[in-house]
């Protein structure tokens, strides 16, 4: 056991090390071939010149590869998948697209798709900013907001886990053990199979994600929340308007933009949304998503990767206006200070 | 402006409804702490809710045959005890009957009369005596009895042994820290130099690698992954060396992670004062010394957030090491381990409640070590003054 | 000792073009004040003169060496921002001997320096604060304390004493003055939109407007004779009165320019006659605010004033202090 606590150690120095390592050398290596401490002038100021044409790419190079390598070279490989048959060696236009176009399976993938898009970073956000505000002015607020931000720390595995434990069906007269069907029936209802039951299913499975991503939603709008001058509030209250007017007319808008990055982190995130459903459903019962049918195309029985990659082509250029907003919005800010 | 503790209505009203959202976001975690303390049996018999309180369940058991009846004037009795095992120190008989349809029709210590004159009494205690003026035979022997038993509530570690003590767990751990300590700071790292580069230094095409970085945060990581095998494997074979490797594992989720440390981190440099960096530089330090005496200090909030949501990520990880690492002992994570744990014992709930905690311990003790930080560096960029 | 030449400056940022065409030879040790309204340049010019900005075209000569592509920490400058810009995460110490540790000094050396600044500003005790644990005008000192210990030929100071409250603004006015009498040889450019600052301070004043200088003088020059309807407004406090119309035009000129100070009254009827509107009782001045037919028109007075609200009053203005413009609001 010593021996592979070592091993792991020093494993894990060598890879750190070695990052550190090459971000010092580097720059050293810059500094000493181009010195600009050198008594000439004239020469200190040329190397330092060439230091700063340099320099950018020394911090930037590192980034730029792997992006390239893990992110950049997988999608251009799916584009050019995306247009081929499915071993990936025949051309065949756009007919990957307009099979998924036709497709019944893709069509209910994109509908579920919208339909947690529409529902999820809203509901999030909206949780989230009551959370807040409630939890600002209790003395044991910072707890609270700890219990709401534990779920984003456990994995989608365990939470699956833990909602079978809500949605878990038993037969009729069997005691039910899920908590959902127990409260159902002792209230005189007949117990359900949540997870089967189409179109609403989706719900139950947004409920899992609502109920991780709250936290983040909490926790970044309560510190913004913090960050709104007391004083605008004390005015507020003075020329009389109720807690109501004060949150809406007051809070809300001076934390307008984060609550905006807080639902496009969201909404990114539920675009490509796929743990979820496959440790819930399995995209069985009609609660496919487009990140799973792209999974069963290229990785299951389906093995199409060309219609695999057509899919996960949709999944990006749906998400590119909301990144594109986003980015505007970034550089908005930019100018502004 | 506001007091923090006072009896106003309001703020009784305040407190019950956090409360009842806190009560909501939290019971079905708990739901998950109390299964896995529960007996497996326990798990998928009855719901966790009531482990809590003593339990009414309905149990059968078949009385003894007429191999142990006694003869005593001229009346033939079976005796013993319907509890077996643990329920004989802690369960209570409450009613019984020797019908599906009627589990509790005799309460527990009344004489209950059965066909052929026979007749039985189950006490509280369990024990229980069947009699009949007749010799007991193979047919009318050995009979079917429902009752109803009282349980007190009953806890147990087992399943955290089962866990904790499976073969090869703590190898695993080791694993999964080998994995993920270094795939956290090393994205950091080159996501914080990059994020500099990006927000103070002059440089063609920024705008765009902006824009790019950016737009990479809709990549879905699935999609990569075939790919990236082809061309691990290709590498391994070009170079001689194995292509599932930890350098392989921490470099995918380096380069996964990237876009999103990048955004998180650009946003927060960027938003350093303008003066501060151009003090420096006119102070004469170069951008390595800026960025390592003057940003890298001021943006530790963010560079904890950050860290926070990647070991999150890494740890609690499975398709990414089940792709890029092997899965021996040496390499075989910790997620990884108890999915095989799951295959192997065929989805067993007991397993899977309390490996569901063991997994979530670490995640959550860095968590709590670096909340403080963790809002204070979400927030730069998109609050003033944060 | 180091002098600064600018040449047909000339910056913009896009289209905008914020700079417009200006020369400048500022002297060696000479304390020279860039004044103006907010947005006219002001900064960017400083920041031209910094290396911090580049500029689109000119040429910039410090020490009479070009130095248009020398980067900042080469040009033998030291700034104090509107700011401070002090390092947050480090002491006064560190604050002050950044610098010096940037140029490889032996900590000995840094020591002493850092030492002897800290003396000199008053700030022994406070060396192993962090900035946040100063109050405004310390913080001040620290700023112009990095810039001393450098030894820089050169300080810009950009509105440095815009965030310090109106009692500590006079006091740190005065602090930097006797700064300026230690370092006779240091060149300083120093940036405000406060006239006050200007005239004080200043051996030469640059006035700057929409990117344009539109004069250079030391301060007494620039109120005495103006040559613009612009700087003639903007130096001197109260405000210069401008009259058009028959008062100017008898003076063949568009608009005549008179400063609070120098009017007389007169017991009859004169051009420039009115009701008096409103006064405010300064102690040793009065200021009279005249409304008349070509506008309304400020008069001092030493001392009070015996005139009530409401009054007729007849002004005329003082034949030698008169100002006049053409219809290009340049002097005539
Ligand atoms: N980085 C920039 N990009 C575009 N415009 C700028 C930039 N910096 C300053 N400006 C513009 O240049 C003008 C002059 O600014 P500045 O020199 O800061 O004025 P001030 O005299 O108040 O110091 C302003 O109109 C300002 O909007
Ligand atoms: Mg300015």
């Amino acid at each position: 056991m010593t021996a592979q606590i070592l091993y792991a150690f020093f494993t894990v120095l060598l890879g750190v090390g070695g990052c550190f390592g090459y971000f010092y050398g580097s720059n050293w290596l810059l500094d000493r071939t181009f010195p600009a401490n050198a008594n000439n002038d004239a020469s200190a100021v040329r190397n330092l010149r060439i230091q700063a044409n340099i320099r950018p790419w020394l911090f930037l190079g590192p980034a730029l590869l792997l992006l390239s390598v893990y992110l950049i070279f997988p999608v251009i490989q799916t584009v050019y998948l995306s247009f081929h048959d499915r071993a990936g060696d025949k051309y065949v236009g756009l007919a990957n697209y307009k099979w998924a176009f036709y497709d019944d399976q893709f069509r209910l993938s994109i509908f579920n798709n919208i339909l947690w898009l529409a529902v999820v970073p809203a509901l999030c956000t909206l949780m989230g900013l009551i959370i807040a505000v409630l939890t600002d002015r209790l003395w044991w607020g910072n707890l609270a907001k700890s219990l709401i931000f534990m779920p984003l720390a456990i994995s989608f595995v365990g939470a699956s886990v833990i909602w079978k434990f809500v949605y878990d069906y038993r037969g009729e007269g069997q005691q039910q053990i899920g908590i959902l069907n127990a409260i159902v029936t002792y209230f005189g209802g007949d117990p359900q199979v949540w997870i089967a039951l189409p179109f609403w299913n989706n719900f139950f499975l947004m409920a899992i994600l609502v109920w991780i991503q709250t936290g983040f939603a909490t926790v970044i709008l309560a510190a913004a929340l913090r960050g709104i001058p007391e004083d605008t509030l004390e005015a507020a209250t003075i020329d009389g308007a109720g807690p109501f007017k004060i949150f809406f007319r007051i809070m809300v808008p001076q934390i307008y933009g984060t609550i905006l990055v807080v639902w496009t982190t969201i909404t990114v995130l539920v675009l490509k949304i796929f743990d979820i459903v496959l440790t819930m459903t399995n995209s069985q019962w009609d609660t496919s998503v487009l990140a799973n049918l792209m999974f069963d195309w290229m990785f299951r029985g389906g093995g199409d990767f060309g219609r695999g990659a057509a899919i996960a082509i949709v999944i990006m250029v749906a998400v590119l206006p909301i990144m594109i907003w986003n980015i505007r919005q970034a550089n908005a800010e930019q100018k502004g200070h | 402006m506001f007091k923090k503790f006072s009896l106003e209505p309001s703020r009784i009203a305040l407190n019950l409804a956090v409360l009842l959202i806190i009560g909501l976001w939290t019971f079905p975690t708990a739901g998950l702490l109390i299964s896995s303390l529960r007996d497996k049996n326990d798990i998928a018999a009855s719901g966790w809710w009531t482990a809590l309180s003593s339990a009414n369940v309905n149990k059968k058991t078949h009385l003894k045959d007429m191999a142990d009846q006694v003869e005593k004037d001229g009346k033939f009795t079976i005796s013993g005890n319907v509890f077996e095992g643990a329920d004989a120190v802690s369960g209570k008989v409450s009613a019984f009957g020797t019908k599906v349809q009627a589990p509790g029709e005799n309460a527990a210590g009344a004489n209950a009369a059965l066909d052929g004159g026979q007749s039985l009494v189950v006490n509280p205690d369990g024990s229980y005596v069947l009699s009949s003026p007749t010799a007991f035979t193979a047919d009318n022997s050995g009979i079917r009895v429902f009752y109803i038993s009282s349980q007190p509530p009953r806890f147990t570690l087992e399943n955290y042994q089962t866990v904790l003590f499976s073969e090869g767990i703590g190898r695993s751990f080791i694993n999964s820290l080998t994995v993920t300590i270094p795939a956290t700071i090393i994205p950091i790292l080159i996501a914080a130099f990059a994020a500099y580069a990006l927000a103070w230094m002059k440089l063609p095409f920024r705008g765009l690698i902006i824009a790019i970085i950016v737009g990479l945060l809709v990549v879905p990581l699935q999609m990569s992954l075939i790919p990236l095998l082809k061309l691990y494997n290709a590498a391994g074979t070009f170079m001689g060396v194995p292509s599932k490797t930890y350098l392989g594992v921490w470099l995918a989720h380096t380069g996964f992670g990237l876009p999103f440390a990048i955004y998180l981190l650009r946003s927060y440099i960027a938003g350093l004062p303008k003066d501060l960096i151009e003090s420096a530089q006119i102070d004469g330090a170069n951008d390595f010394k800026i960025f390592r005496r003057v940003v890298l200090p001021l943006c530790f909030p963010a560079l904890a957030s950050f860290a926070i949501f990647q070991f999150l990520w890494v740890w609690n990880d499975l398709l990414v090491a089940i792709v890029f690492l092997g899965s021996g002992p040496d390499q075989l994570v910790l997620t990884g381990k108890l999915n095989a744990l799951l295959g192997s014992r065929g989805g067993n709930w007991e397993i899977l409640t309390a490996s569901a905690f063991v997994t979530i311990i670490v995640p959550l003790t860095v968590f709590f070590s670096l909340q403080r930080y963790f809002v204070r560096g979400l927030l730069a960029g998109s609050v003033k003054g944060g | 000792m180091a002098n600064i030449k600018l040449t047909n400056i000339n910056k913009s940022y896009g289209s905008h073009h914020i700079i417009k065409d200006v020369s400048l030879d500022i002297k060696s040790g000479e304390f020279i004040v860039f004044v103006g309204p907010s947005g006219c340049g002001k900064s960017t010019l400083l920041r031209s003169i910094s290396g911090l900005d580049q500029v689109s075209s000119g040429t910039m000569e410090i020490d009479n060496a070009v130095v248009n592509d020398v980067p900042p920490s080469k040009r033998g400058i030291a700034m104090v921002f509107q700011s401070y810009a002090l390092y947050p995460h480090m002491s006064v110490f560190e604050n002050i001997g950044f610098a010096l540790e940037n140029q490889g000094l032996p900590r000995a050396e840094i020591k002493k320096k850092v030492e002897a600044v800290g003396e000199m500003l008053q700030l022994t005790t406070y060396l192993t604060r962090l900035p946040k644990a100063l109050s405004g005008g310390q913080r001040q000192r620290v700023a112009i304390g990095r810039a001393i210990v450098r030894g820089a030929k050169v300080f810009l100071f950009d509105e440095p004493l815009s965030n310090l409250d109106a009692a500590l603004r006079v006091q740190m006015r005065m602090e930097i003055a006797k700064l300026k009498r230690d370092l006779p040889n240091t060149t300083m450019v120093y940036v405000t939109h406060d006239q006050v600052e200007a005239m004080t301070m200043a051996d030469r004043i640059v006035v700057l407007q929409a990117g344009r200088v539109m004069q250079v003088g030391t301060p007494m020059e620039l109120y005495e004779n103006p040559n613009s309807v612009f700087v003639a407004g903007f130096i001197g406090s109260p405000k210069m009165n401008f009259i058009t119309g028959k008062p100017a035009d008898k003076l063949k000129a568009k608009t005549i320019g008179v400063r609070p100070e120098h009017f007389e009254f007169s017991k009859t009827a004169t051009d420039i006659s009115g009701t008096l509107d409103y006064t405010e009782v300064l102690g040793s001045d009065s200021f009279l605010y005249v409304s008349t037919p070509t506008g309304m028109l400020t008069v001092r007075e030493p001392g009070r004033t015996q005139y009530k609200t409401g009054q007729k009053l007849h002004l005329k203005p003082i034949a030698e202090h008169v100002h006049r413009f053409g219809p290009d609001d340049n002097r005539l």
